[in-house]
């Protein structure tokens, strides 16, 4: 198949929700009705000033932004290559990049008059966003969480509990993310009338895929201008960890018609490529899975198969559309990092500047140790940091623990 | 092009009664097993023949069909041996319809026109996918229309005025009517309630709407019959195909025989009703 070339990189989706054969709304019946009216909701939304300045307002003074670009000196110098910095979004409010999406989205579901709000989490960051901004708006709050991730996220589920939210572990299926989704999709259907699907990343259903990457863009936009600031240029090179690809296409997005920007995308390798893994560009096909088409990890028939990550944030068998699309049109780089990678770039990173970042985050510094070696010391290389490790030190502890024995 | 599905309805329309639609899981507990069940079916008195394809993540299924398409992709069910399945059935039965139910992965995966093409040659006659609404008619809806088949849209209580005609464009065979805004297997439905959404599509559409979800007993399944041209049981049937299981889930010298007797029961329903007015 040959792929054209776009004139803009960042002019997608078309109408009906297409990035290039991916995206698109394939769902049930009963939820295209609510499908269309959010679409229309939020296009409303985005044309209205002061929609904008009511977030603008929130960003700045609810979740802490701008999040600050940092010079990770000890970092650049331990490599001896590009020069480091770290974009701060573990430092927002709720320890991750997923608040931004989540302001966005409450805000759309009050213009819509909607009372109750059901989330997917994986890691447990996108639920105690969403339990957070609940919170806040006084709104009921419903997290699907597979079993699984329930027990290996355990600090995040008592976040969420303590925020007021009703934490479901799902035991169907092989009891994680993509679980989770599956039975947040069918509580969405039963409860149709009254009830707000806040997805965590930039998948699903037409608008979803747009609009999660439209409320994270935010990131990419304070980058530039930071950059800008700090060096009085773009950066060479950007480098984000891939689940669905929320923090990686908010990074990445305002950037994409920059040719000089290299830009690249880590997914889990978990135990291996050739082994169980979340690689879903480097070892899937494209697909149909929860609402949209795009790469998926799947057997000859079509079934979905199991990923594995250690990161419960990464654990999932598919990514955003507008990803694969990137993939295919060769404008994003996607590599990707294992289980024994991340965690020994999550204990550098610890050690050397001070930070904890996420499991997640650490699969973007694992490349960083070998993309910046080989750079210049005049490449200016922007790593986004999206959560912070809080969540994992009880994981990280044993899994450590058990090594020393 | 008329299908085995126009035929039977001109039928049923003649005799006065609404159509028992069977649904149950292709190769649940195993493909032998499920192929037995299939084929005693129409003369326990299954007007028309849905037949679910295994998918590992039925996001509008409730916990009965999730666990028969584990249980099918367990015993080795593929999409092929799906189609093999109605191959064989046809050996012996040439007139009872079959609508083959599901997502669409595996079938994109499988190819759209090859599937089509395997579909129609192995004698299937409608499909139902749920994961397609009319957005995504360019997909299989279209291609399907063209290559014969017919393609059966679900219609929910969401679906108001204003979009029932943009669903019923390109529908085929018959309109199936979700009951209820939830998964499979859950709540039931109201007859009252029914008969005027019932009603409502008709306003719409020539063809027969027939109503499934939530219909789990012969006074359930004669009350639907009453007001619409036919009552789709699913999660019920499957349900009783479980508990005639031993505790590995294999199936016993019960199970072809708690489904057809289940199935029976049902058909007795919908023969009791008396048609409603057309």
């Amino acid at each position: 198949m040959t792929i054209q070339k776009p004139n803009s990189f960042r002019s997608g989706p078309d109408e009906r929700g297409h990035f290039g054969m991916f995206g698109g709304r394939f769902v049930a019946e009963t939820l295209m009705p609510l499908i269309l009216d959010l679409e229309k909701a939020y296009a409303d939304a985005k044309a209205d000033p002061a929609f904008q300045r009511e977030m603008d307002g929130y960003l700045k003074d609810y979740v802490g932004r701008p999040s600050p670009l940092y010079f990770a000196q000890r970092l650049t110098e331990h490599l001896g290559g590009a020069k480091i910095y770290l974009k701060r979004e573990e430092l927002n409010h709720t320890g991750s990049h997923k608040v931004n999406n989540v302001l966005g989205q409450i805000m759309v579901a009050r213009r819509m008059g909607k009372k109750r709000i059901i989330a997917e989490t994986g890691a447990g960051q996108h639920g105690v966003a969403t339990a957070t901004l609940c919170a806040r708006f006084g709104l009921d709050c419903v997290v699907y969480m597979g079993a699984v991730d329930v027990a290996r996220q355990e600090p995040n589920v008592i976040r969420m509990e303590m925020l007021g939210a009703k934490v479901v572990p799902v035991q169907s299926g092989t009891r994680t993310l993509k679980d989770a989704m599956n039975d947040a999709l069918r509580d969405w259907v039963t409860n149709v009338h009254d009830t707000f699907y806040c997805i965590g990343t930039v998948a699903g259903p037409h608008p979803y895929p747009m609009m999660v990457r439209d409320f994270q863009s935010i990131i990419g936009t304070e980058t530039r201008a930071q950059m800008q600031e700090a060096e009085g240029r773009l950066p060479d090179s950007l480098v984000a960890c891939i689940g669905g690809g929320s923090n990686a296409m908010g990074l990445f997005h305002p950037f994409l018609d920059d040719p000089s920007v290299e830009i690249f995308g880590v997914e889990a390798a978990g135990h291996g490529l050739d082994k169980l893994h979340a690689a879903s560009l480097t070892g899937g096909r494209p697909g149909v899975l929860h609402g949209n088409r795009t790469y998926l990890l799947m057997d000859a028939d079509g079934q979905i198969q199991d990923a594995h990550s250690i990161s419960a944030g990464l654990d999932y068998p598919g990514i955003g559309p507008e990803h694969s699309w990137l993939h295919e049109t060769g404008r994003v780089k996607y590599l990707s990092a294992t289980d024994e990678e991340a965690l020994a770039a999550f204990q550098l990173l610890s050690r050397l500047e001070g930070i904890i970042p996420a499991l997640e985050s650490a699969h973007a510094i694992a490349r960083v140790m070998d993309l910046a070696p080989a750079r210049p010391s005049d490449h200016l290389m922007v790593v986004n940091l999206s959560g912070r490790g809080d969540k994992d030190v009880p994981q990280v502890g044993e899994i450590l623990k058990g090594r020393k024995k | 092009m008329t299908t085995r599905i126009d035929t039977r309805f001109a039928e049923l329309r003649k005799q006065g009664r609404a159509a028992f639609v069977t649904f149950l899981m292709a190769g649940d507990p195993d493909p032998a097993t499920s192929l037995a069940i299939i084929k005693a079916l129409p003369q326990a008195g299954a007007d028309i023949i849905e037949i679910g394809m295994p998918f590992t993540d039925p996001m509008a299924d409730g916990p009965a069909i999730q666990a028969a398409g584990l249980r099918a992709l367990k015993a080795g069910m593929t999409l092929n041996k799906t189609l093999d399945m109605v191959r064989k059935f046809r050996e012996g039965d040439n007139v009872t319809p079959i609508v083959l139910m599901g997502y669409y992965n595996p079938i994109f995966i499988h190819g759209v026109d090859a599937f089509l093409t395997d579909a129609k040659a192995a004698g299937v006659d409608g499909l139902i996918i749920v994961d397609l609404p009319p957005e995504e008619d360019d997909e299989l809806c279209i291609p399907a229309l063209r290559a014969g088949l017919n393609f059966i849209r679900l219609a929910t209580p969401t679906t108001d005025d204003k979009r029932l005609p943009a669903v019923l464009a390109n529908t085929s065979g018959f309109v199936y009517y979700v009951s209820i805004t939830g998964i499979t297997g859950s709540a039931s439905a109201n007859a009252t309630q029914v008969g005027e959404a019932v009603a409502r599509i008709k306003r719409h559409t020539a063809l027969p709407v027939c109503v499934g979800f939530g219909i789990r007993t012969p006074e359930a399944a004669r009350d639907i019959a009453r007001a619409a041209n036919g009552a789709v049981v699913g999660s019920a049937l499957v349900d009783a195909l479980r508990a005639s299981l031993d505790a590995e889930g294999r199936a016993t010298a019960l199970t072809v025989g708690a489904v057809t007797d289940l199935a029976a029961s049902l058909a007795q329903g919908v023969r009791g009703a008396a048609q409603a007015a057309e």
